[in-house]
């Protein structure tokens, strides 16, 4: 028996260097994307672009303002549906349900996140949009909700997981009361994690577009009423895209660029709040 | 002596296994007493039932009665909560609440109970560090993160967390079982103390502990309570044959 085989370092170059060439394969996209956003983005970006709406056709300059308030607005209505059924729901999983009830709630969850997002957008057309008669940002914010909620959920059953029985015992052993232990003890030690799984659901719907095709609809002016069309990011860089407009082509590349930044940033904001040292 | 703990014939069942097979036992108040036995017992689960942490476990299932002060703790309608501030709990592992300081972690069953008076709270954590012995080593360093102290620091402040709500009874799940002997020695020298003023159960598998510490011991195999007594008679003079191979290291 020898102990050195001449192929052995051959082998282990060749796989190195294939593993070398998966992570180029990988990046060169994402790279390409980005720089070529930002190539395009950062010339026709401008202070216009975040206070100006829209021009009417045949006027040049103008900004996304209304959509970027619209995508705040939708966002935020749709975290405040979707997080408390996603926490909540996650607190029920992990907490108080048992085994077989869970289960089956795990198991739509799961289902709900892997439908696609258009579904999502027919289905709250459907229970919001035709009864209303008219599109709305909250139909919008609606099926976006219905995005975020298996996202919210799973991920923060995930973290619940992590945290300990030894504390959630300390704390019950104490004379604590179940829901105050959840509260207090559970839900708090698990707060980072949850955290991050909040602001990656806001960044996924943040790009969504599609639910918001026939629900948000989207339109070329400030729109307050939540029961009527509003702008939103995403939709206006689809329409402003697909228009035969030079200069609309440029103000849809500086939206994909601050979408981009946006989700960027959130992101990073993810990992940092990830990262925060725990003890446990 | 005054009993301050019953057991009438309590049985423990998870799904179809039986855990603690019709055990009847008195513990007596302001003594210690050590429950001991081989893994798998049933002596965790006799001591855990004590306070009803079992509530929490859906497949557990437990019967006969526990009587604290002549009151059955598993009768409809009583709190597990209201049982759970009377009969406080030290577990394996010290656990202390990871996100607060040493200070808190002494207030944290006032703290997370919203109950928590500031005129008070300073001498509370004064004078329970100094029940468990600590206050000496961490007085100066209240406000750090109780993560830091040491095994046996963390596991005497987990039992002036539980003192500091003034239990009745204290529950012991094999307190020293993580530390080393010098923290074991610390903490079985408060344990003596602690009889003063508060009832202490205690389980262990460490037999020597169990005749350092405690003034009765109880018997456990296979979820029975074979034999219980005085700890002098279960060490020197045990009446069942099982008692005295277990105690002489013949199996378990």
């Amino acid at each position: 028996m020898t102990f050195s085989s001449p192929f052995r370092s051959v082998k282990n170059l060749l796989m190195t260097l294939l593993m070398v060439a998966a992570t180029i394969a990988v990046l060169t996209p994402l790279g390409i994307i980005f720089l070529h956003i930002l190539k395009m983005g950062a010339s026709s970006l401008s202070l216009d672009f975040f206070t100006q709406i829209p021009k009417p056709t045949g006027e040049t300059g103008g900004g996304m303002a209304n959509g970027l308030f619209g995508s705040a607005v939708m966002i935020v209505m749709a975290g405040c549906i979707g997080l408390p059924v996603g926490v909540l729901g996650a607190v029920y999983l992990t907490e108080f349900g048992g085994s077989r009830r869970a289960t089956i709630i795990r198991f739509s969850a799961d289902v709900l996140a892997g439908i696609p997002s258009i579904i999502t957008g027919m289905v709250a057309y459907t229970l919001l949009v035709v009864p209303m008669k008219g599109f709305s940002a909250l139909a919008g914010a609606v099926s976006l909700a219905l995005i975020m909620i298996p996202i919210v959920l799973r991920t923060t059953e995930e973290q619940l997981k992590l945290v300990p029985g030894t504390l959630r015992e300390a704390s019950l052993a104490l004379g604590v009361p179940l829901w105050r232990t959840t509260l207090k003890v559970t839900l708090a030690s698990a707060r980072t994690g949850i955290i991050t799984g909040v602001l990656l659901a806001i960044a996924r719907i943040a790009g969504e577009t599609a639910p918001l095709l026939f629900t948000a609809l989207g339109n070329q002016f400030w729109s307050r009423k939540l029961t009527e069309p509003m702008a939103a990011l995403p939709l206006q860089i689809f329409n402003f895209a697909i228009a035969p407009y030079e200069d609309w082509h440029r103000l849809a590349w500086a939206g994909a660029l601050v979408l981009v930044g946006i989700m960027f940033t959130l992101n990073l904001a993810a990992r940092y709040f990830g990262r925060q040292k725990r003890y446990s | 002596m005054q009993t301050k703990v019953q057991l009438d014939n309590l049985n423990v069942h998870f799904g179809k296994t039986h855990a603690v097979k019709g055990v009847s036992l008195e513990f007596p108040a302001n003594s210690v007493t050590a429950i001991i036995g081989p893994s798998g017992c049933g002596k965790s689960t006799v001591l855990r039932s004590l306070n009803r942490m079992h509530d929490l476990v859906p497949a557990a299932r437990v019967t006969g009665r526990i009587l604290l002060d002549n009151d059955d703790i598993y009768e409809r309608g009583v709190d597990p909560v209201g049982i759970r501030r009377r009969i406080g709990m030290v577990f394996q592992k010290p656990n202390p609440f990871p996100a607060m300081s040493i200070h808190d972690n002494v207030l944290a069953g006032y703290k997370l109970l919203g109950r928590l008076n500031r005129t008070t709270a300073d001498e509370i954590v004064e004078s329970s560090l100094k029940r468990v012995a600590l206050w000496d080593e961490v007085k100066d360093r209240l406000k750090t993160n109780a993560m830091e102290l040491s095994g046996g620091q963390q596991q005497r402040l987990c039992i002036a967390r539980t003192i500091a709500v003034q239990p009745e009874v204290i529950l012991m799940d094999e307190p020293c079982s993580a530390l080393d002997p010098i923290a074991t020695l610390k903490i079985e020298e408060l344990i003596d103390e602690l009889k003063e003023q508060y009832t202490v159960i205690i389980v262990t598998h460490n037999m020597q502990q169990a005749a350092r510490v405690s003034d009765y011991t109880a018997f456990f195999y296979m979820g029975e309570m074979v034999e219980c007594g005085t700890t002098k008679m279960i060490f020197t003079t045990p009446e069942q044959r099982q008692t005295e191979d277990y105690i002489t290291g013949r199996f378990g």
